[in-house]
């Protein structure tokens, strides 16, 4: 899929949210679409388990409207955390632009952090994409439970972010860096344009 | 506010300076939201900017009139801004602008500084752009150089066409003046509109201005303006200094982390598509979908698209395309002007066949109106040679047997009267004549040339103009060092001169010096004219002489013929014309005294020696009255026009 298409005038960029299962990726795509105002609202499709766990994947259409003469849409797409629905999640990474990844602060889930990043990493050395090219930020979310809880950014960082990508903290039930991840993975899609629009 | 009703386009003079700005202005005029947007035009004040912007709002309205065009300076939106604020109004501001059609901005570059104004400007223009609406805008630089303004608001003053318009030469401000007198019913004498032009006024709105002194002096006054008084009426140092808007305060407001909402990252990512999409491919792509949706073929834009690498000249194939289409339009007007019917010919829809579409246009100007020929009352049989002229002569004979081979261009130079403008027009009816009268020959006088490129400007027609020329087999230009220090004329003379001389046709010009001494001579042209043969016509010598007398005694009765030419060709003469002139003085002499021409009465006449008996002494009171051509032989009978008067 090619990111900018000059002949249609068409900008599509598919940006993965990724992370352990209950680390919140469903919440960010929950947050962006109550903020978006009501004539830009595409359909939010979710297929949910009865405990409101993600089961197959989550889709979030944006449309951005025309920018620079161009019509411009973010698709957000949420992957399975649980470990047993590494095919379904093979299939939605497929064609990212670029992944967010949405670790949870609490203590005791750093060991499935650092283990679900690994199995991105895995997933996209499978599909022939070099993990240290693609896009990638990391929010460390659940930053509002109380402090005995979870881990700081700066602990976080130190285990899960050692490529160094952007991360931000996020508390995506309430909305504090839900934007400034999107906004920062964003960013990093559209630098790759130039290069990119030149395949 | 309301546009000025009186700035059209076709009241606005084009010119070399302001030809790219007033195409897209038109493209802009014609496809309101299409084209370029936003369209943003800076320059200097006083060179036309208002105009060009009301323009188009006047060709929008007059079109479309249920389009909403709107035309605000930055300084009443930021008054209109300021009010709405105060009295709490601003959803109304608001939707009162959003929901014009075309939107025309003058003055952007008073933006600096204004964060409140800057907001609100781009907020509005996302709006507008983001429904297709067009905005057009003015600033006295480009959007880069307006200090002090957000980044995000740049790039979108930028993401459309940016035009400048450059100060006017010397012959579009001619036929500005002209435009203007023309309009207000006035006439000066001649070189009065010429002595202004040549002043430095920085701008049209200070020539105007002086324009209109010299109007107001003629009309006021009573008196025909001089063009010797236009300096006088001007001192130095009337012109007003150019406006230039405050710096203010550098100071930058960033976002707090927490008002991150959709708005603003949607913001963002206008900003970041903003600088990572390439603005070439953008416009090439929108190129593609505009100029096929014109009927225009688009194969060689969507090869780009293709086949882009990262060095591709977007920008270089692009202007290349534009300007095929600009000459396909252009061929198109001049062929259908002539013969409606080949509008419908392919070859104009195609900018890869722009070479057809010329040579089809050609075809058709070349049939309608031919330039100017040579005079028929010069040819080469009746012209004398001698040593003095004999170079010349040979020459123009080589020219003649082979047009465009032996010396291209022959520039003939010499004093005033000695033949040069017979020469170059024999040449030029030779050359017709070799060519069983085929060969169009443009045959003019540099004044001539001058004019009718003048008055080409004042009626658009410049273009089809050219082709005139251009499509000539051979081209003739008198009196050609009238062409130094005309700026323009020289630019034009430059180009018909390489368009003939590449394609070997022939160049002939006649001058009172020779190149390197006419000051204002451009360069370029100097050394064009120095690549053929410079070649002098000097006074006529005694041999010379010789023959034009006997030349043009040739049908008077005399008595002593030899006596008479050899006594006349001993005498000194600057020119041809003088030796005409002395021809005329004694056959009239002879006349007088009721004799047959003899040198007798030739010495009496021309050296005051002893009169020839039976001579009454009568002279001729000036020499002046002998001439020919001052003489009305045939005074129409007055008598019978009388009415007498019946008191």
């Amino acid at each position: 899929m090619s990111l900018v298409n000059y002949q249609t005038r068409e900008i599509t960029c598919k940006i993965v949210y990724y992370g352990p299962g209950r680390s919140g990726k469903t919440t960010n795509l929950h947050y962006i679409y109550g903020q978006v105002p009501e004539d830009r609202k595409g359909t939010m499709v979710s297929l949910a388990t009865q405990t409101d766990r993600t089961l197959f994947f989550d889709f979030l259409p944006l449309d951005l409207g025309t920018i620079s003469g161009f019509t411009t849409r973010f698709q957000l797409y949420t992957v399975p955390g649980q470990v047993y629905y590494q095919a379904t999640r093979k299939l939605v990474l497929q064609g990212a632009d670029g992944v967010v990844f949405v670790a949870d602060s609490q203590a005791r889930l750093l060991q499935e952090n650092i283990e679900s990043f690994q199995d991105l990493h895995q997933n996209l050395a499978e599909q022939g994409v070099d993990a240290r090219t693609i896009p990638l930020v990391i929010q460390y979310n659940k930053q509002d439970l109380p402090s005995d809880l979870i881990l700081t950014t700066a602990e976080l960082s130190d285990t899960v972010n050692f490529r160094g990508v952007p991360d931000y903290p996020a508390d995506a039930l309430h909305g504090p860096g839900v934007f400034e991840t999107l906004r920062g993975i964003s960013e990093l899609v559209l630098k790759r344009l130039s290069a990119g629009a030149a395949r | 506010m309301q546009v000025d009703t009186r700035h059209r386009f076709e009241n606005f003079v084009t010119g070399s300076a302001n030809r790219l700005a007033v195409a897209a202005a038109r493209a802009v005029a014609e496809q309101p939201g299409l084209t370029y947007n936003p369209l943003f035009v800076y320059s200097g004040s006083g060179l036309g900017k208002t105009h060009l912007i009301s323009a188009i709002g006047n060709y929008v309205q007059q079109r479309q009139p249920d389009m909403n065009v709107e035309y605000v300076t930055l300084d009443d939106f930021v008054e209109q801004l300021h009010a709405a604020i105060a009295m709490n109004e601003t959803d109304r501001f608001k939707q009162r602008y959003g929901r014009v059609d075309v939107l025309l901005l003058d003055d952007m570059q008073f933006l600096t500084g204004r964060r409140e104004t800057q907001a609100e400007m781009l907020r509005l223009l996302n709006a507008l752009q983001g429904t297709g609406r067009q905005v057009v805008m003015t600033s006295d630089r480009p959007p880069s150089e307006i200090p002090d303004v957000d980044e995000r608001l740049i790039t979108r003053l930028s993401g459309g066409l940016i035009v400048d318009i450059a100060p006017p030469d010397f012959e579009t401000r001619i036929a500005i003046m002209r435009a203007r007198c023309d309009e207000r019913g006035v006439r000066f004498q001649g070189g009065v509109l010429e002595e202004l032009a040549q002043m430095e006024f920085r701008n049209i709105r200070e020539l105007q201005g002086a324009l209109n002194r010299i109007i107001a002096t003629q009309t006021l006054g009573g008196d025909q303006v001089r063009a010797d008084q236009v300096r006088g009426m001007f001192g130095p140092g009337a012109e007003p200094p150019m406006r230039t808007p405050t710096p203010m305060r550098t100071s930058r407001v960033s976002g707090g982390r927490g008002n991150l909402d959709f708005q603003s990252f949607v913001s963002d990512i206008a900003t970041a598509v903003a600088q990572h999409v390439d603005p070439w491919k953008i416009k090439v792509a929108e190129a593609v979908a505009y100029w096929s949706g014109e009927g225009y073929r688009t194969s060689a834009l969507e090869r780009l698209l293709q086949d882009a690498g990262p060095k591709t000249d977007f920008e270089g194939a692009l202007r290349e395309y534009f300007a095929n289409i600009d000459r396909l339009r252009l061929f198109e007007g001049q062929a259908t002007a002539v013969d409606p019917a080949l509008g419908a010919d392919e070859v104009f829809r195609d900018p890869l066949r722009v070479a057809e579409a010329e040579a089809l246009a050609t075809r058709a100007l070349a049939g309608s109106s031919p330039p100017p020929g040579p005079s028929a009352a010069f040819t080469r049989t009746g012209f004398e040679v001698g040593p003095s002229n004999q170079l010349a002569v040979r020459a123009a004979d080589a020219v003649i047997e082979e047009p465009g081979k032996r010396y291209n261009p022959l520039f003939v130079y010499g004093p005033s009267g000695v033949g040069k403008t017979h020469l170059v027009n024999a040449v030029g009816n030779e050359m017709i004549n070799a060519s069983g009268g085929a060969a169009v020959v443009a045959c003019v006088s540099a004044q001539q040339f001058m004019d009718e490129l003048i008055a080409a400007l004042q009626e658009g027609t410049v273009d089809r103009w050219r082709i005139r020329y251009r499509g000539a087999d051979a081209l003739v230009i008198d009196d050609v060092q009238f062409v130094a220090g005309k700026e323009r004329t020289q630019e034009e003379l430059f180009h018909v001169f390489n368009a003939l001389h590449t394609e070997g046709k022939q160049l002939l010009f006649a001058s009172d010096r020779e190149p390197r001494q006419l000051k204002g001579l451009e360069d370029r042209l100097r050394s064009r004219f120095e690549g053929g043969l410079v070649v002098e016509m000097q006074v006529p010598d005694r041999a010379l002489r010789e023959k034009l007398y006997a030349h043009y005694l040739n049908d008077v009765e005399t008595l002593d013929r030899d006596a008479l030419v050899g006594y006349l060709a001993d005498r000194a003469a600057a020119s041809v014309r003088e030796v005409i002139g002395l021809v005329h003085r004694v056959v009239a002499a002879a006349d007088i005294a009721g004799l047959p021409l003899s040198t007798a009465i030739a010495r009496a006449e021309l050296d005051g020696g002893a009169p020839v008996p039976g001579v009454p002494d009568v002279r001729a009171a000036d020499p002046y009255f002998l001439d020919d051509e001052k003489i009305v032989w045939h005074l129409p009978d007055i008598g019978a026009r009388l009415i007498e008067d019946p008191r």
